[in-house]
């Protein structure tokens, strides 16, 4: 009797912790099942309305689902408001780009020192990116201000004062050229972000590698550029993604420097101005289904190599 | 080997010979990079505290007579319903997708199921989007569910496009924790919510902390979101910061003095926890 019983519950046994672990995964499944239906509504669920939207003749406020094929896109392609969204864009990402990478990876070499006064240094390079870009943006619209004469003021004002005329600028309002100045506040904001990528990243190396390259006989300098630098090729990569993908998006800070400007609109600010102000809901569609494919473009790929490199390791 | 850095990377000091002295010059371009960061935050401050008298913008650069509070008073009158309308979804908005993140993180990174190597990256692709491909059927389906002009639609909106950025830092916060926890747990009979009440909640304070500042930190700053969601009584401090310094009414000493009240609730985070938001930051490129 009793080993019968006891074969009885051996034999149950199993079949309940199976049934255990398989009520786990349904709640595993169940936990995260609300975030994810949320996310595929509203990332790939919008991202189809907004294509949606892109192929019709949506203007005015109310709906209109007409089928009218890519018309609004090749409206756009012809668009000379955005041909000058596109150089713009262009210009603002290229200075914007590298005048972070440069000063980042600068200050980092700088603070990777061994200096008193690292931390401070540090915490003062960074707190810009504490600060929303309207705010910053609100501040240097009154620095890079270009008025002249007794309206004179801002960094203008400090350069006449130390006699570095020269240096007194029509910033944002210089025709042709005024996107890159824009490119100024971004930078301010962002370099110090960069700068703790590069630390983060020269402090990883291992501080063999550089005793080696000491033995060897080869100087800091040379330290730097031979064996630091190839190293700090993944850094440089991850920074140009997120920096590259915040120019493609750059929207607030512009608004706050320049308000709505023709010669410095950029495709996020055409597009929110032509869809909320204009109602012209198939092209404001275009646009933004434009941005996502060039911000695609550029973070699909790195998604997919970071990925595979972590499944790898 | 490459050089990918973490935070923890970041804050260990290396040694360094004692035979390589501490080369003065190298302060020189420190100093000036200071004085880059700093110009702001002394032109906000100089000018927020200078009486409306000694106001002028030939004068701005001109450190105060004295301490007055003119220009913040103003700033204040100016912004104060709209800083409470920024408390009132961001903090909700934080604590939310960062709870919402957690489950997300120990489910993938400890429940493995089968497609969870797909589902994480179509979740973390919801970080880099620009939401410009989303806002038309985001206000119109914001409208359908009766919360536009409001601040809960905003509430909504950045729980939702917080949660990759969460579901990430938590993901990589747990794997790192090893998996014997969990099996030690799942040995003793607790099941998936026991292990995680009772095992990894706890452990996962300094997570909390990192998401909560940078999704704080988000919100608080977010503009895009906040001018196509929300109607005057709803606007958010950036917003209404644009639209002060938009208008021609508003002098900009007053400008500047909101300007410095809209950041000071990021400030004082970053004065404080400025370790852990680093953290975040790091996490947010994909290294944590």
């Amino acid at each position: 009797m009793s080993l019968t019983e006891t074969t009885r519950t051996t034999e149950t046994r199993p079949p309940r912790r199976r049934f255990r672990i398989r009520k786990d995964k349904v709640l595993a499944v169940a936990l995260i099942s609300p975030s994810i239906i949320a996310l595929l509504i509203f990332v790939y669920g919008f991202i189809a309305w907004s294509g949606r939207v892109s192929v019709s003749a949506w203007k005015g406020l109310l709906p209109d689902y007409t089928w009218v094929g890519l018309d609004n896109y090749k409206n756009l392609f012809v668009d000379p408001r955005f041909h000058i969204d596109i150089r713009n864009t262009v210009m603002f990402t290229v200075v914007f780009v590298l005048g972070c990478l440069i000063i980042g990876l600068a200050l980092a070499i700088l603070l990777d020192q061994g200096l008193k006064g690292e931390a401070f240094f540090r915490s003062l390079f960074l707190f810009p990116m504490a600060i929303s870009f309207i705010v910053t943006g609100v501040v240097w619209r009154w620095l890079m201000n270009p008025a002249t004469g007794d309206r004179t003021s801002g960094l203008n004002l400090i350069f006449q004062s130390l006699g570095l005329d020269s240096l007194v600028s029509s910033w944002q309002a210089t025709p042709y050229w005024g996107m890159a100045f824009i490119a100024i506040p971004a930078i301010w904001q962002m370099s110090g972000y960069t700068m703790a990528l590069y630390l983060a990243g020269l402090r990883s190396i291992s501080e063999e590698l550089k005793e080696a390259a000491r033995v060897d006989g080869a100087t800091e300098l040379q330290i730097y550029r031979r064996v630091m630098l190839p190293q700090l090729r993944p850094v440089t990569l991850t920074a140009l993604i997120i920096l590259g993908h915040i120019s493609l998006k750059v929207f607030d800070l512009i608004i706050a420097v320049a308000g709505k400007q023709y010669a410095l609109d950029v495709p996020a600010i055409y597009m929110w101005q032509t869809t909320f102000d204009g109602y012209f809901f198939g092209r404001g569609a275009a646009i933004g289904i434009l941005l996502l494919l060039s911000v695609g473009v550029l973070v699909v790929p790195y998604l997919w190599y970071t990925q595979r490199q972590e499944r790898g390791t | 080997m490459t050089a990918t850095g973490t935070a923890a990377d970041l804050e260990t000091r290396v040694y360094r010979p004692k035979k390589r002295k501490t080369k003065l010059w190298l302060y020189v371009p420190l100093v000036m990079a200071s004085i880059f960061y700093l110009i702001p935050m002394y032109i906000m401050l100089a000018t927020g505290f200078k009486s409306f008298d000694e106001v002028s913008l030939r004068t701005m650069w001109n450190l105060p007579s004295g301490l007055s509070l003119d220009n913040f008073k103003a700033a204040w009158d100016a912004l104060s319903p709209n800083v409470w309308n920024s408390f009132k979804f961001v903090v909700p908005a934080s604590i939310i997708s960062a709870m919402l993140g957690s489950l997300n993180g120990f489910v993938l990174a400890k429940w493995k199921f089968k497609g969870a190597n797909v589902i994480f990256p179509l979740i973390l692709f919801g970080m880099f989007i620009p939401y410009q491909a989303i806002l038309i059927p985001l206000v119109e389906f914001i409208r359908s569910i009766n919360l536009f002009g409001g601040v809960w639609g905003l509430m909504l909106t950045h729980i939702v496009y917080g949660l990759p950025i969460t579901t990430l830092t938590f993901r990589n916060f747990y794997a790192a924790l090893p998996d014997d926890l969990v099996e030690a747990s799942k040995i003793d009979g607790a099941g998936l919510l026991g292990t995680y009440r009772h095992i990894l909640l706890p452990l996962s304070i300094p997570a909390f902390v990192v998401v909560l500042i940078w999704q704080f930190t988000a919100a608080w700053n977010d503009f895009l979101f906040a001018v196509v969601l929300t109607s005057n009584e709803g606007w958010p401090v950036t917003v209404a910061l644009n639209n002060l310094a938009g208008s021609q009414i508003i002098e900009w000493n007053v400008q500047m003095a909101a300007s410095f009240l809209a950041a000071v609730p990021t400030l004082i985070i970053y004065i404080f926890l400025g370790r852990y938001f680093l953290r975040g930051m790091l996490a947010g490129a994909l290294k944590g």
